[in-house]
């Protein structure tokens, strides 16, 4: 399936991902409607080393620990996708506790959230990837 | 054409179910039930009271789960005796079941010490199951004053559902700080003191010995009266079927790797097992609903006939108290054990990592929480410390402290 790929040397650390990612889960139709003035919850972000940044999003594992973890039994896999019913979360966060990517974290109200590859957003496919100046996050099909 | 029977309906038990399917479509799967509720999810009952659920939404699995996985489940059935020279099960309605493998799902149950006088309490009620909690619910309104013995996970996390709910709490623990099974003396204190910012009182290195009606005689000789009281003084594997036998139990049903119990082609899984910590070195009871799955999944494949390994268990909790909240893994080896305490305090927050040689073994995380899954994967997959960036991992949980490889492996490849 594709995925998120992302590659440190080309990423130039500037957010915009974050922007985006959070622009395009937001259900507004405008920009500055959705994120001027306020904090943004992304479900991507930006990793700073001290000379490296790349993007982190949710990897799909092939063999996920969160879904197994969720005392809630509220993550589960949809044709390849690992998808959160946030109707169930009640942000015990155990699958921040669990996940070796540090690929989620809440939303503002405490519920988590994650990529879930634009699929069932406006954006129709990653919003991340379609923004990036340079070409550091792809979304394609690699190795399986 | 196998036949499998899976004892007890809980987490375990899907992960067995789930096990089982990955290997073999055919083979018919029994589950006995004593609970007469498909699986739900027990730690949310907490939830339940403080309106974040209901009784819809805590279900473990969609409402076509057996069917899907070709399960016959007998609802309020209980396993009395395990027959391994004919492989048969004798039910308490003295149906026999046989089986071909068999999984043994039993959880934990309460553990009520012999209070004098409990008897005379009216209302008192255990936490773990669904009923206990609904049974809890009914007995309650805003005018009651609560008593619950016992401060750890169980007991803590009731108190925080009840809080809206009803006039006062009071938990009494022997211990000498709340959640002693997770968290340190320091910790411990820094969660107490947000507890009782949210109204709930503490009674620690106090207990109730006897109860008269609404009244528990304490150990200091204070008093204290209530309307309702909650028992959580702590939980027991359920180990009798493997004892009764005997197979080999220690505080719960000693597993192997394989999840194997000392009797061929009985396999074991979730809070009524002894398996390995590898934190510890040792085997430990695992009560935590990850590793139920995690084991309840191993044993399903290798019953099955799959070949499957569990050997990264250790004990995790993610837990939070009116919106603080604390993440604990692993195990904590002190000083004279050989261990370093790696620690960062500030208002609100505070983190300890504890080391030992070339590894991570344990962490205690309060209040900032942020990727804590990379520390729980240092511990999991016991990753030398000198093969990363450590000091760096110290400061923050970052994927960035890891080598260039792992980075493309993580970020660059399917994982």
């Amino acid at each position: 399936m594709k995925r998120i790929y992302v590659k440190e040397e080309w990423c130039l650390g500037c957010h915009l991902c974050e922007y985006n990612c959070a622009f395009a889960n937001s259900g507004k139709p405008d920009m500055t409607e959705a994120l001027k003035g306020k904090p943004i919850f992304p479900r991507i972000h930006i990793e700073e080393g001290e000379k490296i940044c790349y993007a982190v999003s949710c990897r799909h594992c092939t063999d996920p620990l969160c879904i197994k973890s969720c005392i809630a039994g509220a993550i589960s896999k949809i044709d390849g996708i690992v998808h959160i019913d946030q109707n169930k979360c009640v942000g015990c966060l155990t699958c921040v506790l669990v996940c070796p990517y540090g690929a989620l974290a809440p939303n503002e109200k405490g519920i988590m959230q994650k990529c879930e590859l634009c699929i069932a957003n406006t954006c129709g496919e990653p919003a991340c990837v379609k923004g990036c100046p340079n070409r550091a996050i792809v979304y394609e099909e690699r190795g399986e | 054409m196998a036949q499998y029977v899976v004892i007890g309906n809980g987490v375990a038990a899907v992960g067995c179910i789930e096990g089982i399917r990955k290997e073999d479509a055919a083979g018919k799967i029994i589950v006995i039930s004593e609970e007469p509720h498909p699986v739900y999810c027990r730690p949310l009952i907490s939830y339940y009271l403080e309106g974040k659920t209901n009784l819809e939404k805590m279900a473990y699995r969609d409402k076509n789960f057996y069917e899907r996985m070709g399960c016959e489940v007998l609802y309020g059935k209980k396993a009395a005796q395990i027959d391994p020279s004919t492989k048969q099960i004798a039910l308490n309605d003295d149906t026999v079941i046989p089986y071909d493998k068999l999984c043994i799902a039993t959880g934990s149950s309460p553990f009520v010490p012999r209070f004098t006088g409990l008897e005379s309490v009216e209302q008192k009620h255990s936490f773990m199951t669904i009923d206990d909690m609904l049974e809890l619910e009914a007995s309650i309104n805003e005018n009651s004053d609560v008593l619950i013995v016992g401060a750890g996970l169980i007991g803590l996390k009731c108190a925080e559902g009840l809080k809206d709910r009803v006039s006062s709490i009071t938990i009494c623990d022997l211990a000498d700080r709340v959640l002693s099974s997770i968290l340190d003396a320091d910790c411990a204190a820094m969660m107490q003191k947000h507890l009782e910012q949210n109204g709930i009182n503490f009674m620690l290195n106090d207990s109730a010995i006897s109860f008269d009606k609404n009244t528990a005689f304490m150990k200091s000789g204070k008093t204290v009266r209530f309307d309702v009281l909650v028992l959580a003084v702590g939980v027991r594997a359920n180990t009798s079927l493997i004892k009764g036998i005997g197979g080999e139990v220690n505080r719960g049903i000693l597993i192997s790797n394989k999840m194997e119990t000392s009797i061929p082609d009985i396999y074991a899984a979730g809070d009524c097992t002894e398996g390995e910590d590898i934190s510890f070195h040792d085997k430990r009871v695992l009560a935590i609903l990850p590793n139920a799955y995690m084991q309840g999944n191993c044993a399903g494949i290798n019953m099955a006939g799959g070949s499957s390994v569990f050997d990264k268990g250790i004990p995790m909790n993610s837990i939070g108290f009116f919106g603080l909240h604390a993440m604990t893994a692993g195990s904590y080896y002190t000083a004279e054990q050989g261990g370093e305490l790696y620690e960062e305090k500030s208002e609100g927050t505070l983190k300890r990592l504890f080391t030992r040689g070339d590894y991570l073994t344990g962490f205690i995380l309060i209040g900032a929480t942020e990727r804590a899954g990379i520390y729980t994967s240092l511990i999991r997959e016991r990753i030398p410390l000198s093969s990363i960036d450590f000091e760096m991992l110290k400061k923050t949980a970052t994927s960035t402290a890891f080598s260039v490889e792992k980075r493309k492996q993580f970020f660059g490849g399917v994982v």
